[in-house]
C-alpha cells in the first residue's frame, strides 16, 4: 500500500513556511500550524474558499489520519483540536483558520521518542476500537475533555463523546479506556 | 479452559492497534496514486425510466474532465445473480441509479461536469411493494424476470441451493396442533448497515490485461475472483485491500463500484479514485432485505411446533447480488431455531424500484426470524408458552438433521446449548421477570417495563474454503500468508495468535502479509462468523504442517523421531529429554525457510448461538422506548481474544440491529421513490449518551471444530435483538406491537392514544 506523501510535497514545494514569528506574508494567505508545523497556504492556490479544514488537512497537507465520514457535522469522525478545543473539521472552512493551531491524531505521539499519548495507549490496551474509522475523532475529543477536566464522571465522558458515531459499538471499551487514563493520572 | 493455553484466550493488542490509534492506518480514501483522477457518478432522479437521450458534450468540454461514460460507451459488464444488471444501462431502476460516470482532475470539476450532462428520460411507472411487484400488470424492472421474480439460483452455493423448505406433511401437522396462528408479518423497514467509511475503490491499469485495484472489502480474494469473471476472464485483477472502515457484510456488495472505477481508469488512461459520499452511501448502497412472511404455524401446548407453512417474500430492491444465497442461509437458520417435522415454506425474491438490499451481517437469517418470530410469538401467546422455554426446547440439538443452504441434509454435531441459555436466563433473571404475555415486568407511573428474548444460530461458522500458508524463518519468526482483511473483528490478529499457539512463539513474532490476494492463497472472506473456525482451521493446519517439516529437519540432529519433538520460543527439544535442545536456525540453516500449507473444507455440521434477552421501558404517555438492559448468552467453545469477542457481542446494538426495532429505519417516499433519511442527521443512531447496560455471558464448552475447539459468533450478534425488542415492548404496553420499528406513534396508536 502506498503512503500518501502529498503532504510533504505541499509543505516543501507549494506552501511557504511561515516566518519564525508566525507573521503573515502577503495578504491572501492562511497561516496555519498543524501539529506544531507552520504552513502558509495561498488562497486560490492551496486553499479555495469552499475547502473545509478536513479537506485541507487530508488532501492538501496529507494528514489523512483525520477521517471524513458524513461530511455533514453529524458523526464526529473528523474531529480535530483547534487551539485545544474540539472542532468538526468538516464543518470548518480553512479560510477561517488563519493563525490557528490545529492538532490532529498524528500530533499526539511524541515525534522524537515515538511514545504514544496515554489516551492512545489506553485505546490499545483496551482494544477500544473495531474498524477504527471513528477512533481518531474519539481520541481527539477524549483529549480535549481530559485537558479541560482531568477527572470527569462517567456521565461527563459520555456527554463529551455523544457527538461521535461508532457503528461497530466499541463505546463500552472506549469508556473503559478513558476511565483508565483518568485512574492512572490520578495515581500519579 | 484458557489456562491450558499460553496465548489463546488472553487479551493481546491487535496488530493494527498502533496504526489505528495514531492515524497511520490507510483506509481506501487515504490512498493516493500519482496522476490520480477523481470519479463521480451521475445518479437518476427517477425511480424507473428509460434513458431516451443523453448529451455529455458540455461535460466533456469542461477543462479538467478526462472521461465521461454513459451506457453507450462501456462494455457489457454485468453484476448480479444471475448476471442481470449492466453496470451502466440504458434504463434506471431506482432514485440513485447510475446514469453516467465522470473522471476529472479534482472532485470539484467532476461534480461540476455531472451538472453539465443532459439526460432525457422516458419515465416509467414504479413499484416498491413486494406483493404489488408480483401482481399482473406491475411495472417490470427486467424483461427476463416476469413478475419481477428472480430465478431461485445461487451457483456459488451449489446446484441445489435451498429456496423452499418442504419437509413432512404440514396438513397432518396442523391437525396435531393445539393452537394455530396465521397472518402476515414483516421486517421491511430496510435499515442501513452504514459503516462509517463509505465504500470505494482506486483503479489503475498497469497493462492492457492487468488492473490494480485498491478496495475497501471484506473478502479480497473473493472480490478478485468475481471481478475476473465479470471482466470476461481476460484481465488479471490485482487487488490490494485497505484497512476496512466497517462493513458489517455490506461491502461485499461493492462490485458495481469496483467496475465503475475500472471503467473510468480504462477510459481516461489514468488511475481513478471512486469513493462514495455519505449521501450516496445512504441513497445508493446496500440496505437490509425487505422480509415479509404470509404464514401459518401449528403448536402444541408443550411448545412443540407441529407445522410451519407459508410464503416468504423477499424484497431485494433493484437487483440481487446474492439475495437468493441469503434466502438459503435464512431458511437453514430457521430450522436450527425451530425443530419442526413439517414444513412448507416457500420463498420468492422480488425486484422493486428502490435501492438494492443485499449482503449484511445476519445474512437472511435476521430478516427471516424478525418476521417469523412474530408469527411464532402469536402462537406462543395463545398457548401460554414462556418464549425462553420455547427457544430452549426448540433450538437445534446434537443429532438433529436440517437442510442447509446447499440443499443437503446435515446432522448437527453441536454441543449442548441449553447450558448457555440457562446461564443467560440466570444473569438476566428471566424467570423472576417473566410475568406472562402482554404483562409488564414493572409499572412506575407512566413508565412500564417489559422483557423479551430472541435467538439465532448459523451453521455457516464452518462454511466455505480457507487456505493459508505459514513460512517459518530461521530468525524464529513466522509469516502468515492469508487473503483475510481486517474490517474490525481483529481476525488477522487472532489468526496470528492461533499460529503462535501452535508454533509456541510469541504472537508478536508472527507477522502477517499485507491484505493482498495476489500473494496469498484462497479465502472466501471474513463473513458468516467463519473467521474463528473456518479460517482458524486453515491457519492451524498450515502451522502444524510447517512445524512437522521443521521437526523432520531437526530429528536427525537430535537423534530422535520427529514425533518425539516439541518446540517453544524458537527452540526444538525432545519431549522426554528437554535438555536435548537446538534452535530453529540450527535445524533449518540460515538460508532456508519452511512453508506449511493448511486448508479448511466446508463443514455445516456446527452452528453457533446467540440468545439476546432485552428489557425495555416504555413511557405510555409519550410512546418513547428506553432500552435498559441486554444480556447476550453464547457458547463459543474457546475464547480466542476476550476484548475482540466482547466488542463483537456489544455490536448487538450496532449496525441495523436492535435499534431497527426501536427507531432505526430507511424511510422511502413511495410517491416518488426518494429516500427521506439519506443523511446522518435524519438517519438516527444511538450515541454514547444512550447506552444500555450490556452483559455478555460467554461459555466455553469445546466444539468438535479444530484444536482449540472454538467457533465464531460475530456475524449473528445483530440478529436476535429486533424481535426480542418487539416482544418486550408488547409485554410492557400490554398491546401486541408487530411493526418495525416501534416508534412512539405506533405505540401510542396501539394504546388507543392516537
Amino acid at each position: 500500500m502506498r503512503d500518501n506523501k502529498k503532504g510533504d510535497t505541499v509543505k516543501k514545494k507549494v506552501v511557504k513556511r511561515a516566518t519564525a514569528t508566525g507573521r503573515t506574508i502577503g495578504q491572501h494567505n492562511i497561516n496555519l500550524v498543524v501539529n506544531g508545523n507552520p504552513y502558509e497556504l495561498l488562497i486560490g492556490k492551496d486553499v479555495n474558499p469552499e475547502h473545509t479544514l478536513a479537506y485541507t488537512l487530508r488532501e492538501t497537507l496529507g494528514y489523512t489520519g483525520t477521517k471524513i465520514s458524513c461530511d455533514h457535522g453529524a458523526c464526529g469522525a473528523c474531529t480535530v483540536l483547534m487551539d485545544g478545543k474540539p472542532v468538526l473539521s468538516c464543518m470548518t472552512l480553512t479560510i477561517e483558520c488563519d493563525r490557528r493551531s490545529v492538532t490532529t491524531i498524528e500530533g499526539l505521539e511524541d515525534p522524537k521518542t515515538g511514545k504514544l499519548h496515554p489516551i492512545q495507549q489506553a485505546f490499545i490496551d483496551h482494544t477500544a476500537f473495531q474498524c477504527g474509522f471513528c477512533t481518531p475523532g474519539i481520541i481527539m475529543s477524549s483529549k480535549a475533555l481530559l485537558d479541560e477536566n482531568p477527572s470527569p464522571s462517567k456521565q461527563e465522558i459520555e456527554d463529551a463523546l455523544a457527538g461521535h458515531y461508532c457503528r461497530c459499538i466499541s463505546h463500552y471499551h472506549v469508556l473503559d479506556a478513558v476511565s483508565d487514563v483518568i485512574r492512572k493520572s490520578e495515581v500519579k | 479452559m484458557s489456562a491450558e493455553y499460553r496465548f489463546i484466550g488472553k487479551a493481546t493488542p491487535r496488530k493494527d492497534a498502533r496504526d489505528i490509534t495514531t492515524g497511520r492506518a490507510k483506509y481506501i480514501n487515504d490512498i493516493s496514486v500519482p496522476h490520480m483522477l477523481y470519479g463521480k457518478v451521475l445518479r437518476s432522479r427517477h425511480p424507473h425510466a428509460n434513458i431516451k437521450d443523453i448529451d455529455t458534450s458540455k461535460a466533456k468540454a469542461l477543462a479538467g474532465v478526462k472521461a465521461v461514460l454513459t451506457w453507450k460507451d462501456v462494455p457489457d459488464w454485468k453484476v448480479g445473480n444471475p448476471l442481470h444488471l449492466r453496470v451502466l444501462d440504458s434504463k434506471v431502476r431506482f432514485v440513485g441509479d447510475t446514469v453516467a460516470l465522470v473522471a476529472a482532475e479534482t472532485e470539484e470539476i467532476a461534480c461540476e461536469a455531472l451538472e453539465l450532462i443532459d439526460v432525457d428520460y422516458d419515465i416509467l411507472p414504479a413499484v416498491y411493494d413486494v406483493e404489488k411487484a408480483t401482481e399482473k400488470g406491475a411495472p417490470q424492472l427486467y424483461d427476463q424476470f416476469p413478475d419481477n421474480i428472480l430465478p431461485p439460483i445461487a451457483p456459488f452455493m451449489g446446484d441445489n441451493v435451498l429456496q423452499n423448505i418442504v419437509i413432512g406433511d404440514t396438513e397432518a401437522g396442523f391437525r396435531e396442533a393445539d393452537v394455530i396462528s396465521e397472518g402476515t408479518y414483516a421486517y421491511e423497514n430496510i435499515p442501513n448497515p452504514l459503516p462509517p467509511e463509505p465504500p470505494g475503490a482506486v483503479a489503475e491499469w498497469e497493462s492492457p490485461d492487468t488492473v490494480h485495484l485498491w478496495i475497501s472489502s471484506q473478502g479480497p480474494y473473493f472480490d478478485r475472483m468475481t471481478l475476473f469473471y465479470m471482466l470476461g476472464r481476460k484481465v488479471n485483477v490485482k487487488v490490494t485491500a485497505c484497512q476496512c472502515g466497517g462493513s458489517y457484510g455490506s461491502k461485499g456488495n461493492s462490485s458495481p463500484i469496483f467496475l465503475q472505477a475500472i471503467m473510468l481508469a480504462k477510459a481516461s488512461g489514468r488511475p481513478v479514485k471512486l469513493c462514495l459520499t455519505k449521501e450516496e452511501h445512504l441513497n445508493a448502497f446496500t440496505l437490509r432485505l425487505g422480509s415479509r412472511i404470509q404464514g401459518k404455524v401449528g403448536m402444541k401446548k408443550d411448545g412443540t411446533v407441529t407445522a410451519i407453512s407459508g410464503n416468504w417474500l423477499v424484497n431485494t430492491g433493484y437487483y440481487s447480488l446474492i439475495t437468493q444465497g441469503q434466502v438459503a442461509v435464512g431458511l437453514g437458520e430457521a430450522q436450527l431455531i425451530v425443530r419442526c417435522r413439517n414444513w412448507d415454506l416457500k420463498s420468492k425474491v422480488v425486484c422493486t424500484n428502490r435501492n438494492a438490499s443485499g449482503w449484511i451481517r445476519g445474512f437472511g437469517g435476521q430478516e427471516l426470524i424478525s418476521a417469523l418470530f412474530l408469527l411464532l410469538s402469536d402462537a406462543m401467546q395463545k398457548a401460554d408458552i414462556d418464549p425462553f422455554e420455547f427457544f430452549r426446547k426448540n433450538f437445534v440439538k446434537y443429532g438433529d438433521s436440517t437442510i442447509w443452504r446447499d440443499g443437503l441434509w446435515w446432522t448437527s454435531k453441536v454441543i449442548d446449548f441449553t447450558k448457555s441459555m440457562d446461564k443467560g436466563a440466570e444473569a438476566f433473571d428471566w424467570y423472576k421477570k417473566w410475568q406472562g404475555w402482554l404483562k409488564p415486568t414493572s409499572i412506575n407511573g407512566t413508565k412500564r417495563r417489559g422483557i423479551g428474548v430472541g435467538v439465532l444460530g448459523n451453521a455457516d461458522a464452518g462454511e466455505d474454503v480457507s487456505e493459508s500458508l505459514i513460512r517459518l524463518d530461521p530468525t524464529h519468526h513466522a509469516m502468515l500468508y492469508t487473503s483475510i482483511c481486517e474490517q474490525g473483528t481483529g481476525q488477522r490478529s487472532s489468526l496470528c495468535k492461533m499460529a503462535a499457539e501452535v508454533l509456541q512463539i510469541p504472537p508478536e513474532h508472527v507477522y502477517i502479509v499485507p491484505q493482498d490476494p495476489s500473494v496469498s492463497p484462497y479465502d472466501f472472506g471474513s463473513v458468516g462468523s467463519r473467521g474463528t473456525y473456518a479460517m482458524g482451521a486453515g491457519v492451524i493446519k498450515a502451522a502444524e504442517d510447517a512445524k512437522q517439516k521443521l521437526f523432520e529437519l531437526a530429528a536427525p540432529l537430535l537423534n530422535a523421531g520427529a514425533e518425539l519433538l516439541d518446540t517453544r520460543d524458537g527452540m526444538i527439544f525432545i519431549k522426554d529429554k528437554p535438555e536435548k535442545i537446538i534452535p530453529w536456525r540450527t535445524a533449518m540453516g540460515v538460508t532456508r525457510t519452511i512453508f506449511g500449507y493448511g486448508r479448511h473444507e466446508p463443514d455445516f455440521s456446527l452452528c453457533n448461538i446467540l440468545m439476546s434477552f432485552v428489557e425495555v421501558e416504555v413511557d405510555i404517555e409519550t410512546g418513547k422506548i428506553d432500552l435498559i438492559r441486554v444480556v447476550n448468552a453464547t457458547d463459543v467453545g474457546q475464547i480466542i481474544d476476550p476484548p475482540c469477542l466482547e466488542n463483537q457481542l456489544n455490536s448487538c446494538i450496532g449496525s441495523a440491529a436492535i435499534d431497527s426495532a426501536i427507531f432505526e429505519e430507511t424511510v422511502l417516499d413511495d410517491s416518488n421513490g426518494r429516500m427521506l433519511t439519506a443523511n446522518l442527521i435524519d438517519y438516527k443512531w444511538r450515541t454514547f449518551a444512550d447506552l444500555p447496560e450490556i452483559k455478555n455471558v460467554i461459555l466455553e464448552t469445546p466444539f468438535p471444530s479444530h484444536r482449540f475447539g472454538a467457533v465464531g459468533v460475530g456475524e449473528i450478534t445483530t440478529a436476535p435483538g429486533p424481535s426480542a425488542v418487539l416482544m418486550a415492548v408488547s409485554n410492557a404496553t400490554g398491546r401486541r406491537i408487530t411493526e418495525y420499528p416501534a416508534t412512539p406513534d405506533r405505540i401510542l396508536k396501539a394504546l388507543g392514544k392516537l
